[in-house]
């Protein structure tokens, strides 16, 4: 079959194919693009969730924990933390909860992975906090598999 | 011994590329460590994130020092004519190096801001940008000047394509969902896009120089790897959009174009092999044909095979997040872009250096030390991957008991890393100490090209 095949041809194949399948790239990354803005307008971002997303970027979270299975391994996934903690049916408690996990960091356990402590402000955890609540609303098409309870 | 003195620019690209992936080498093993060991390390004077952001960046800085490197050394002899300007090349290569090294002591001092692999504060991304440019311009013009070859024109393209793509490095918008679908247009476009342009590239240039094979067939080969890499590719992004909030036609999508990428990787074991069998020429220099072979081989493996293992929606919905990921990453960049780098190194140092015939035996020995390093490291990872697969998303059990589970794996998998970096050693001393065997002979015994 390559014997046939001229390079011309096969540099024609090249260009045309890559083009094509970009277009058809971009025009399904438009519509994911559409409608994650729509899931915005129902669950809108907050002034409180777009600083809490912030924190989690200059603290590098993701360079041990995963969000949606994205980041580093060595620290639990978070996506659905605030479901995790019953945030969907004790706001204020699934709180307090987080702020205490974060006041109790490091456990300098020997055989735990440890968390540093970042002494972050109330104001910038509730901002951190906000932003989990906010990921938990969106529909992971039921990723991760096993429901999160507690 | 060189054809053209410009090409001498790589050889600072060749050293500081190898002294950033002794800095990889060196987090990888902490990093290891502490899985084994969570405080071995003070966390509040070294955290894992910083480890990881340390190893993972001296990775990408190393490969692509490496490739500037690669394409000052072949561009010459490809156009044939001097580089458009050496002078640059100089510049441009002690731009990149200071801001890197800048960039890891900041990393240690808490200076990083942005998403995964792309950490550099914003002045840094700026520079990198500016470090592109002047690249893309030295080479664009030797190519316009020069006799224009099918290797340098794929490769220029991809190199286009690295520049182009990282741009979306400075788009952070704050829905995460949209965020993260355009992350990985610098993600997943560069290493399953445009870095296996530069990749096809290099090694069809170096078993054009060791095999003799006629250049007409080798570059319709080089079409067909990189076309099948570009249609599988390009909507094999979708396999990074089945769980981020993206809508689920991504799955069908995804699945189907992902499952068709080893096909490239495949392409390239055939072309390698093939033309090494075809090949009249007996290339003194083994090293660097071994790099080059093995290169494509554990390519195939890595980015592969055990990226088809976990690519599947249906497969992907319970490994996702899991250290079958970590084993797939880890096999598919040494095999894929370290080894391309590596056989290049190998295969232009000795010239660089005026220094052929050079040590291979111990070159050759360090090619089966590395390798069984990072394939032990690679295997221990993906059994970890699925244990803790089946305990944690089937059994439903907490990340940190599943954890304590894998211990064993962690062991093998730091042993892995340790052998690495013994063969690491073993690679520097093989291409950078003068061989004290053949270093009083005379130069007869010069390489045909």
């Amino acid at each position: 079959m390559i014997e046939r095949l001229t390079k011309t041809a096969a540099r024609n194949i090249f260009y045309g194919g890559s083009i094509f399948f970009f277009i058809i790239f971009a025009l399904l990354v438009g519509d994911s693009f559409r409608q994650a803005s729509q899931m915005a307008e129902a669950h809108p971002i907050s002034d409180s969730v777009a600083a809490g997303k912030r924190v989690w970027e200059k603290k590098a979270c993701f360079d041990c924990h995963t969000l949606f299975g994205e980041g580093a391994r060595f620290a639990p996934e978070v996506g659905k933390v605030w479901l995790k903690y019953g945030g969907d049916k004790d706001p204020a408690a699934a709180r307090d909860t987080l702020k205490a996990w974060f006041a109790a960091q490091p456990t300098n356990i020997s055989d735990r992975h440890q968390m540093p402590q970042f002494n972050l402000s109330d104001a910038e955890l509730d901002q951190l906090i906000d932003f989990l609540r906010w990921t938990s609303a969106i529909d992971t098409q039921n990723w991760p598999p096993k429901p999160v309870t507690r | 011994m060189l054809k053209y003195q410009s090409q001498a620019v790589a050889k600072p690209y060749f050293i500081g590329a190898l002294l950033i992936f002794s800095l990889q080498l060196l987090f990888g093993l902490i990093g290891a460590s502490v899985y084994v060991a969570p405080t071995i390390v003070p966390v509040d004077l070294l955290p894992f994130s910083v480890v990881r952001m340390i190893h993972t960046n001296a990775l990408i800085v190393w490969l692509l020092l490496g490739f500037f490197g690669s394409t000052y050394y072949l561009l010459p002899e490809e156009t044939e004519r001097e580089l458009f300007s050496p002078k640059l090349a100089i510049i441009q290569f002690w731009l990149f190096f200071v801001a890197a090294a800048i960039c890891v002591v900041g990393y240690l001092f808490g200076f990083y801001d942005g998403r995964s692999y792309l950490e550099q504060p914003m002045i840094i991304k700026i520079g990198i940008v500016a470090v592109a440019l002047i690249f893309l311009f030295n080479c664009s013009m030797t190519v316009l000047k020069g006799r224009r070859t099918v290797i340098s024109g794929i490769l220029l393209l991809g190199l286009w394509g690295v520049a182009v793509f990282f741009l979306f490095a400075f788009y952070v918008p704050a829905n995460v969902v949209i965020d993260k679908m355009f992350w990985w247009w610098v993600v997943h476009l560069w290493v399953e896009g445009v870095w296996e342009l530069v990749m096809a590239a290099i090694l069809a240039f170096m078993l054009i120089k060791m095999t003799g094979v006629d250049r007409e067939v080798i570059e319709k080969w080089l079409y067909v790897i990189i076309g099948t890499a570009l249609f599988s590719g390009i909507l094999g992004t979708g396999h990074h959009y089945y769980w981020i909030g993206t809508p689920g036609y991504w799955k069908w999508i995804g699945s189907i174009f992902s499952a068709v990428e080893p096909l490239p990787f495949f392409a390239m074991v055939i072309f390698a092999f093939g033309m090494v069998w075809k090949g009249r020429r007996d290339h003194p220099n083994k090293a660097a044909l071994l790099w080059s072979l093995g290169c494509a081989i554990c390519a195939f493996l890595g980015a592969g095979v055990l990226g088809f293992l976990h690519t599947l929606s249906g497969v992907n919905y319970y490994t996702h997040g899991t250290q079958v990921t970590a084993a797939h990453g880890h096999l598919a960049f040494y095999g894929a872009y370290a080894m391309v780098n590596l056989a290049m190194f190998s295969f232009a140092m000795p010239q660089l250096l005026g220094r052929a015939p050079y040590n291979q035996r111990l070159n050759i020995a360090s090619f089966w030390t590395i390798t069984g390093g990072v394939i032990l490291m690679s295997l221990a990872l993906t059994f970890a991957g699925i244990l803790q697969t089946h305990l944690e998303r089937v059994l439903g059990m907490e990340y940190m008991d599943v954890q304590q589970q894998l211990t064993l794996f962690y062991w093998i998998r730091l042993a892995g890393g340790a052998i690495t970096m013994i063969g690491f050693l073993m690679y520097l001393v093989a291409l950078l100490v003068p061989n004290l065997e053949t270093a009083g002979q005379p130069a007869a015994l010069k390489p045909a090209e």
